[in-house]
């Protein structure tokens, strides 16, 4: 089970989900707090969860609020740094981008293209917060 | 001749968000610190016993509930931002003292700067890790040796004044490293021992062993 353990926390950092922050976290737990790691994740995936939520909700809309959108990522971007979700921090720097270029964007046509690269990342994003958590959930499991 | 007394420091940590405001508590925990947790500044000038009065220029200050020995404090925050929070803390005849940290997840130098010249001792860019919480320490350990500073004492004659710079006399246990931002001594320097001067930089620095009291 040890071994199995090991493996799933290796290739998750050998394929990138997760950075040494991760590391820094386990190093915060202790006989004292022996799940903080654990409950860190659970609060990470119940915040990304919501925000996820709010921005599809945001872009069914039809109208891009580029602002409106940047804040929730900035939010999203900040928890993930925090955890050391690698993929999905840079998925939220590229989103943020794209609507830093969409909100400056005066041509209508151009704009639209931002909107369609947000889209196309958001829908990355998603992917990669999905495997993130499908992975920890079984490290977490195979930790007990 | 004074011993640091080994009682933990308190410290107010604000962030709206409840995983870094988990993060932070931790951080400090584990390096022997009090923590107490808000998710506003309002709450966290509350929580210092700053009252708004019906002039919202004008914070009353009611009897201080606890001892706080340190805020630290995110930036971006909805309503009171970390900066305003500063501002208000600094303000107050009452609580200045008190030192002030800022965090942030962005790396804006003009932030920082206007952070800094407002009185924050430190600004961490997020995430914050343990190796920036023990730089916390010494702004934590000037204002307690302050008041004992200010208790009279038959040693020292000569009244401190929160401008003027400490001498700080301490005798360390050997096992314990205590790093000390060192100002410009204005008394004489004759008491003087062990006394290590920082000069902040990135580096690292070994794993600080944490003083605890005895439960």
């Amino acid at each position: 089970m040890q071994r199995q353990v090991a493996l799933i926390k290796q290739s998750l950092f050998d394929q990138g989900y997760l950075d040494e922050q991760f590391v820094e976290l386990e190093e915060l737990q202790d006989d004292a707090n022996p799940n903080f790691v654990e409950e860190v994740a659970t609060l990470y995936f119940k915040d990304s969860a919501r925000l996820i939520s709010n921005i599809e909700q945001a872009l069914e809309r039809g109208s891009f609020d580029f602002n409106r959108l940047d804040n929730y990522m900035h939010q999203f971007k900040g928890s993930s740094t925090s955890i050391g979700a690698s993929k999905v921090k840079t998925e939220c720097t590229m989103f943020r981008e794209y609507c830093r270029v969409g909100n400056a964007e005066v041509f209508s046509l151009f704009r639209t293209c931002d909107e369609c690269r947000c889209l196309r990342t958001f829908k990355q994003l998603k992917k990669e917060h999905a495997t993130l958590r499908k992975k920890l959930e079984q490290y977490f499991q195979a930790s007990k | 001749m004074g011993m640091v007394r080994e009682s933990q420091f308190h410290v107010l940590a604000v962030d709206d968000s409840h995983l870094d405001r988990k993060m932070i508590e931790r951080l400090l925990q584990k390096s022997s610190c009090q923590v107490t947790t808000v998710d506003t500044g309002s709450k966290a000038l509350e929580f210092l016993g700053l009252r708004e009065s019906n002039d919202p220029n004008a914070l009353e200050t009611h009897q201080q509930e606890v001892e706080i020995n340190l805020i630290i404090t995110d930036y971006c925050m909805p309503g009171m931002t970390g900066y305003d929070l500063l501002k208000k803390v600094k303000e107050s005849a009452a609580f200045r003292s008190i030192p002030v940290v800022i965090m942030s997840s962005e790396n804006v130098p003009a932030r920082i700067s206007r952070c800094l010249e407002e009185g924050a001792e430190e600004f961490f860019l997020k995430p914050v890790k343990l190796a920036d919480v023990t730089k916390l320490k010494p702004h934590m350990m000037k204002t307690k040796l302050k008041k004992e500073g200010e208790k009279p004492s038959e040693e020292e004659n000569a009244t401190l004044k929160p401008e003027e710079s400490l001498v700080v006399e301490m005798i360390l246990p050997l096992n314990q490293e205590l790093e000390l931002e060192q100002k410009e001594p204005m008394l004489s320097s004759n008491k003087r021992k062990a006394m290590e001067e920082v000069i902040s930089a990135d580096r690292s620095r070994p794993k600080y062993n944490d003083i605890t009291t005895s439960a």
